[in-house]
């Protein structure tokens, strides 16, 4: 068999290739973003889409899957919130073609606002989830994620983390199966969720979860690696490497199923070994459980619950091994090196202005949210996809629109797009009279540079319709809508002034493309 | 097995010289396995990635305390690896200052003591002047590559495992000066 050195992120998109996925959407969000990039270059067969958001994408997704193909969603973990109404349903629905869809999380937050765990979500929407632990199970977990869909009826969750989606390491590569499109009927008892459908369908997915909670225990996605027996430690993900690499003699339960967990195997390993210690990313979810089946086992009280594992966080937390420093410890003040907006980056002509102006930011996610940090400093909010808008107009019913005369919200392109649209239109239906400066570089730029539906092309490169975000403001009810380059400054702080003074809701659109786009 | 750590500031190219890396190394019969950086750290933060081969590799991240080599192409960015290096180990650092924000507005000062600290404090600590070379390459693009022939003359590969990793993941306008990059700074060690 042929290997390949690939990226977490392409062996998924490999993997969801090789089972013979037709139709795949998605959000860009680190650490997902690569994996429909690799789709739309090196699998051209699977229609590839960036959605406006991952809620989109998913429902996407399961209108092809009801539609008879496999199909695949791919987003980050806070992708997954907005994509969470969809994704509790369509677990009541079940899905025809297989349903798969990528979750990243990101322990460390290294490119994202929380470190959320949603191993936590596949629980509540009660739908399995697998977890690999290296780029070749990304790869095969993806693939067999598509056979669980179609066999349990259920949507199948892929939870990576940082550590797997941007590393690398050989996968084996595989031929693409053949699957054709499953017939699609009306079946409104299983597909359309009225009260009275939901129900039975309630008793189905606990049914199933039983089933699936054998499953687990059988598939051979979670297995006991037997040693000294003194010693046992239930892991998942990218820790059970770290695990392997620093507890080389002790017995281990891998867990590659992380939902529903295999309570008989947990059964089998705790009550062989001496000491039963979990080790776990973030939150003590296996503990918890591995507590209510009844076990005394060590894990959160050493394993810290914040940041990402690395392998010698888990060697003193388990070993109470010291890293022996080969260099003594530097005496001196080393500065930091905080990520910053490119020179000559259209943002930092409108955050130059803003600082000058000292005017209260509600500000959102994208590049532009390094506009928080020096030499700016000049956000006073910020807190998920699109909600500058919405948390604008919140300061002026608190604060009166007196308030609203040296404040501004800043949202990019994609993000307005995203979900900054029904913030514009809740400004204007409930008499806000804020300004709302979007940030137009014609790119989702933060991560790596993707289409979206304001820059004329989509994913697979082709051209399309352009969504004229002129147009949309003014439909949204906006009559005050100017468009600048924000190269311009004095014509820009002018502007600003007039369209902040203004007491009717207004909207600034700054236009210059991203200082990295060819 | 071996831990070889590349660091530098985002745009360096540490990614490609690591993938690299990873090509010679499979090539030659190892499991391979590197972690790497994306989206907001890359913005012109400090970017690293962690490359690991041997027999059989289990974690992608390299403990502290763990590497046997140290790449870096900036004087400062080698002072937050230091952590990283085993007794014995070598750290090759490109004498080049750039300024991070923090030095930049004027809140700090850039640390004068970065070659003297890691020379006197670290036996194997190589500091290679790169400026000649890249002159001489036509392009300054090239520093993780003219990095990367100064690894090559502590790993055992063939030099032409390392030309045809070159070849391979090399925009194909830009092979010709990156071999010759690579070949220059196999000089300056």
């Amino acid at each position: 068999m042929t290997k390949k050195v690939m990226l977490g992120n392409e062996a998924i998109a490999r993997g969801a290739w090789e089972a013979g996925c037709n139709v795949a959407a998605g959000y860009p969000g680190t650490p997902s973003t690569e994996i429909l990039e690799t789709m739309a270059r090196d699998y051209r067969e699977v229609k590839s889409q960036w959605s406006p958001n991952e809620k989109v994408a998913l429902e996407v997704a399961a209108g092809a899957a009801v539609a008879g193909a496999r199909s695949l969603a791919t987003m980050k973990h806070v992708g997954l919130n907005v994509a969470a109404d969809p994704l509790f349903t369509f677990s009541y629905t079940g899905v025809n073609g297989g349903l798969v869809i990528i979750n990243a999380d990101d322990p460390g937050a290294w490119s994202s606002q929380n470190e959320q765990d949603n191993r936590h979500i596949a629980r509540a929407a009660k739908l399995p989830m697998v977890d690999p632990a290296s780029p070749a199970e990304a790869k095969e977990f993806t693939k067999l994620a598509f056979e669980i869909s179609e066999q349990f009826d259920r949507p199948v969750l892929v939870r990576i983390t940082t550590r797997i989606a941007h590393s690398q390491g050989p996968v084996d590569l595989g031929k693409r199966e053949d699957v054709p499109l499953k017939p699609c009927t009306r079946n409104p008892r299983k597909f359309v969720m009225l009260p009275a459908h939901a129900r039975l369908r309630h008793v189905f997915i606990e049914e199933q979860m039983i089933r699936l909670r054998e499953y687990s225990c059988t598939s051979g996605l979670n297995r006991i690696e037997w040693k000294n027996k003194k010693r046992g430690i239930i892991t998942n993900g990218v820790a059970y490497q770290y695990v392997k690499e620093v507890c080389p003699d002790d017995s281990i339960l891998k867990i590659g199923m992380v939902w529903p967990l295999p309570d008989d195997m947990i059964r089998e390993f705790a009550s062989q070994v001496e000491d039963l210690y979990v080790v776990e990313e973030l939150d003590p979810f296996i503990e918890e459980h591995v507590k209510a089946l009844g076990y005394k086992v060590t894990g959160k009280d050493l394993v810290p619950l914040c940041g990402e594992l690395t392998p010698e966080i888990v060697d003193l937390a388990i070993n109470k091994k010291q890293v022996q420093k080969a260099v003594p410890d530097y005496t001196g003040d080393l500065p930091g090196r905080p990520p910053g907006l490119c020179k000559g980056c259209p943002h930092a002509f409108v955050f130059n202005v803003l600082k000058k102006l000292d005017y209260t930011v509600n500000g959102d996610i994208g590049c532009y949210t390094l506009g928080a940090l020096p030499p700016y400093g000049t956000m006073h909010s910020q807190g998920c996809m699109g909600a500058s808008i919405g948390m604008h107009l919140g300061f002026e019913k608190a604060r009166g629109d007196e308030a609203a005369r040296s404040t501004v919200a800043v949202i990019g392109d994609s993000t307005f797009i995203h979900s900054g649209i029904t913030g514009l239109i809740d400004m204007v239906y409930n008499k806000g009279t804020g300004t709302v400066m979007i940030m137009d570089n014609r790119v989702t730029a933060m991560t790596g540079h993707q289409e979206n539906p304001a820059t004329g092309y989509t994913l697979m490169g082709e051209p399309t319709h352009e969504l004229d975000l002129e147009m949309m403001v003014r439909a949204c009810g906006v009559k005050r809508v100017v468009v600048i380059d924000p190269k311009n400054v004095d014509d820009l702080e002018r502007v600003i002034k007039e369209e902040v003074a203004a007491r009717e809701p207004s909207v600034i659109i700054t236009r210059r493309k991203c200082i990295l786009k060819k | 097995m071996k831990n070889v750590i590349f660091a530098g500031v985002g745009g360096q190219g540490v990614i490609l010289a690591s993938k690299v890396l990873m090509e010679v190394s499979m090539k030659n019969g190892f499991d391979v396995k590197e972690s790497e950086v994306h989206g907001m750290a890359q913005r012109g933060g400090s970017v690293d990635c962690h490359i690991r081969f041997g027999k059989d590799v289990a974690s992608p991240l390299i403990p502290k305390g763990g590497a046997d080599y140290i790449i870096c192409l900036e004087l400062l960015e080698a002072m937050r690896k230091l952590d990283y290096l085993k007794p014995g180990a070598t750290l090759i650092v490109n004498r080049e200052q750039i300024n991070p924000a923090p030095v930049e507005i004027g809140a700090m000062k850039y640390p004068e003591d970065i070659e003297d600290f890691m020379k006197k404090n670290f036996a194997g600590t190589i500091i290679v002047d790169t400026a000649e070379a890249l002159k001489e390459a036509g392009t300054k693009k090239a520093l993780n590559i003219v990095m990367l022939g100064c690894l090559s003359k502590f790993l055992d590969f063939k030099i032409e495992d390392w030309e045809s990793a070159i070849k391979a993941l090399v925009t194909e306008k830009f092979i010709e000066q990156n071999l010759k990059a690579f070949n220059l700074g196999r000089g300056l060690v």
